[in-house]
């Protein structure tokens, strides 16, 4: 059964189309590469299924919450579709002003009100669980790129999603460290987590990928 | 209302001009150079109303009769008030004539003429309060305002110790009355010729009959220069003598019955000087009036901190509100919040502190402590949303997008994530504000507020010398701005490891 399930999707930059009727599947446990050059359209598929790019056509069905077009996803809703969608962001975009486990329990206590004690606990769980439990207190700039990036796929998967989406995640990391993550990520699939990743890196895609899409100018070409 | 303020900068401007023209003309004779404040208006000097150009007033007669005497063609040199003892000193000027009092300070550090007018000090009361409000002891408790730095006021500090009235000093002449009009002091104490003045320019103000205290009009001239000092004194007694003085105090309304007597004593040969009548102390050597001056100064200063305090804890709300309408709010909002922070610094402070407290007097009549924190607080406020604005928009929109995809809303993004760290980036811009506001709350001074500054002034001329002064009010500004700067780099520091 499907995690994910895109129909006809159209994402506008502007006046101008940069995804153009795209529409694909994601069974649970997939680890789904979406490939193709700069400017293809992969990252605006991510970020519209993280609710970042309003849908200006078609559909996403993500876990049994629809999205169709018009305006971004507010209030309990957009809370509904971070419980099943987690991204992690090329730049990782930690908080700077907070620590590394800071960043992953902030959510956890105040948008799913747990108790402090209790997320910072879960926080720690996830970080040596990602094998960064030991850097939890420094602050983003201390880390590495690995280290941040592992942070930040902590913060994500922190309340739990089904889905975790990747945006370009071996830009900032080099060779021996996209072994690892390859590693880690299908360890998180092998847990029952589904995972898209948006990458032009082809060996890092036959390294971890399930399977592997093509897009180019907006449209998913294999 | 016209706003006095307007009225006075402008005739001030067209004097200095007028002051750059005469010197081009007069350059073959030599000058007499006489300073004065030509917003002290009539009758003592101010810009003829006919033609802004010149400068008029019985002191304006007095030194062309001075230069006649001396072979000389007078030049005028605009001169505050406050600062003509020490322009004379250092040479700004031969001789000052502004109204000047004698007393036993300016004697012991200037060279002073003989005496050529004598006044009375009349208290100035609300027609309505004559009957209750007659000496200073009917005012305990009320405020009495007058000028600073004159005999008026040392006479209103002794009535403070000895009867409890508050005293406000001013800066001008001219708003101790219009205050006392709209009610912001009860009374004002200065001289008959500024009483009268403001009688006949207030119709709902009264003067009290009897005098408060007597003084004398002196020219001052810089210590050394005691040489023309005894020429002027020789044409001042010979214009007693033949009448020339007395016409000029006719011309201008000033003649009364006091003045033949002091006459009689400054040209019979034997009394070369006249002793000032109200001598409240002899000079104090500069140690002793630091000694004695200090507690007022650190009075003052505690003013200046809780004035500076208030004003940017008024400021940073109100930064922290222009910021978000502007970086937040939709687009008509950016535009009456864009348009606001222009105008506020665009506009000199000084000008926004008289509309607060002058010009605004008709409609709402603030005290002077609250009008100084309103506009400290709404000037540095358009500042700070600037600083609040440009660290808001430095935090990455990555992080605002993280901060989505991990379902924060928008409030809670800007109280946990983009807020702490906009805070983080102002505070280096904010210490420069408020070590600045610290320094600008002197500007309060003009709209009656005593602070660091104005305690200062009124320390410095009581004992003729900026130079203790000076030093003691810089170390307390200092003691006032380290601590902040101290407090910034600790937190900064704090920030950099949680």
């Amino acid at each position: 059964m499907s995690v994910l399930a895109i129909r006809g999707l159209e994402v506008l930059r502007g006046a101008r189309p940069v995804v153009r009727g795209v529409s694909f599947d994601v069974a649970r446990g997939e680890i789904l590469a979406v490939m193709g050059a700069s400017g293809a359209g992969k990252t605006s598929v991510l970020r519209a299924v993280a609710g970042l790019e309003r849908i200006a056509g078609g559909c996403i069905a993500i876990d049994g919450l629809q999205l169709t077009a018009g305006a971004l996803p507010r209030g309990e809703r957009l809370r509904e579709l971070h419980r099943r969608v987690g991204m992690v962001f090329q730049f990782h975009h930690l908080f700077e002003h907070l620590t590394a486990v800071h960043n992953v329990w902030l959510a956890l206590v105040h948008v799913q009100r747990q108790p402090r004690r209790e997320a910072e606990r879960r926080a720690r769980e996830l970080l040596d669980h990602l094998g960064v439990g030991a850097r939890a207190d420094a602050l983003p700039r201390e880390l590495s790129g690995g280290e941040a990036q592992r942070v930040a796929i902590a913060r994500a998967l922190a309340v739990g999603p089904p889905l975790l989406l990747m945006d370009e995640p071996t830009a900032s990391l080099d060779p021996a460290r996209r072994g690892e993550l390859a590693a880690t990520l299908r360890g998180l699939a092998a847990e029952g987590r589904t995972i898209i990743v948006a990458t032009h890196d082809e060996e890092f895609a036959r390294s971890c990928a399930s399977r592997v899409l093509i897009m180019d100018d907006g449209r998913v070409v294999r | 209302m016209v706003l006095a303020w307007q009225s006075r900068i402008v005739p001030a401007l067209c004097v200095s001009m007028a002051v750059l023209a005469a010197a081009s003309a007069a350059a073959q004779t030599p000058e007499l150079r006489w300073g004065g404040d030509a917003e002290g208006g009539a009758p003592f000097v101010e810009a003829d109303p006919s033609d802004p150009s010149r400068v008029v007033g019985f002191e304006v007669d007095i030194a062309q009769l001075l230069a006649e005497g001396l072979g000389r063609t007078p030049r005028f040199v605009q001169t505050g008030f406050t600062t003509i003892d020490a322009s004379v000193a250092r040479g700004d000027f031969d001789i000052g004539l502004s109204g000047i009092e004698d007393s036993f300070a300016r004697r012991t550090r200037l060279a002073v003429t003989v005496p050529y007018y004598r006044f009375r000090e009349i208290l100035t009361v609300r027609a309505a309060d004559a009957a209750r409000y007659r000496t200073l002891a009917d005012l305990r408790g009320r405020r009495v305002a007058t000028l600073a730095s004159t005999l008026a006021f040392e006479l209103l500090t002794e009535a403070e110790k000895e009867h409890g009235v508050i005293v406000v000093p001013y800066e001008d002449d001219v708003h101790p009355y219009t205050d006392l009009t709209v009610g912001r002091v009860d009374a004002v104490l200065l001289d008959a010729v500024l009483a009268e003045r403001g009688v006949r320019r207030h119709p709902g103000l009264a003067n009290q009959p009897t005098s408060m205290g007597v003084g004398y009009y002196v020219g001052i001239l810089a210590p050394g220069n005691t040489a023309l000092r005894d020429q002027i004194n020789e044409i001042l007694k010979q214009a007693m003598r033949d009448g020339r003085l007395e016409a000029i105090f006719r011309r201008w309304n000033m003649w009364n019955d006091d003045q033949p007597s002091l006459y009689a004593r400054v040209t019979a040969e034997e009394s070369d000087t006249v002793p000032p009548v109200q001598a409240t102390a002899l000079p104090l050597s500069v140690w002793e009036s630091t000694r004695r001056y200090f507690p007022s100064l650190l009075t003052a200063a505690m003013i200046t901190l809780v004035l500076s305090v208030l004003s940017m804890a008024l400021a940073v709300v109100v930064g922290v509100l222009i910021a978000s309408g502007r970086v937040y709010g939709p687009a008509p909002v950016k535009a009456v919040l864009t348009g606001w922070v222009e105008l506020i610094r665009g506009t000199p402070l000084l000008l926004q502190l008289f509309v607060i407290y002058y010009g605004l007097a008709t409609v709402v009549q603030l005290p002077a402590f609250l009008a100084a924190l309103i506009g400290l607080g709404l000037n540095y406020g358009a500042y700070e949303s600037e600083i609040y604005r440009g660290a808001l928009e430095a935090v990455p929109e990555g992080q605002l997008d993280a901060a989505r995809t991990l379902g924060f809303s928008d409030r809670q993004t800007l109280f946990l994530i983009r807020g702490p760290q906009a805070l983080r980036l102002a505070l280096a811009p904010m210490t420069n504000d408020f070590v600045a506001l610290l320094k600008d709350s002197s500007l309060v001074s003009l709209i009656t507020v005593v602070e660091l500054t104005k305690q200062t002034t009124i320390f410095a001329s009581n004992i003729g010398s900026w130079f203790v002064p000076g030093m003691v009010c810089a170390v307390l500004y200092l003691v006032l701005s380290l601590p902040v700067s101290h407090l910034a780099r600790r937190l900064e520091q704090r920030w950099r490891r949680p």
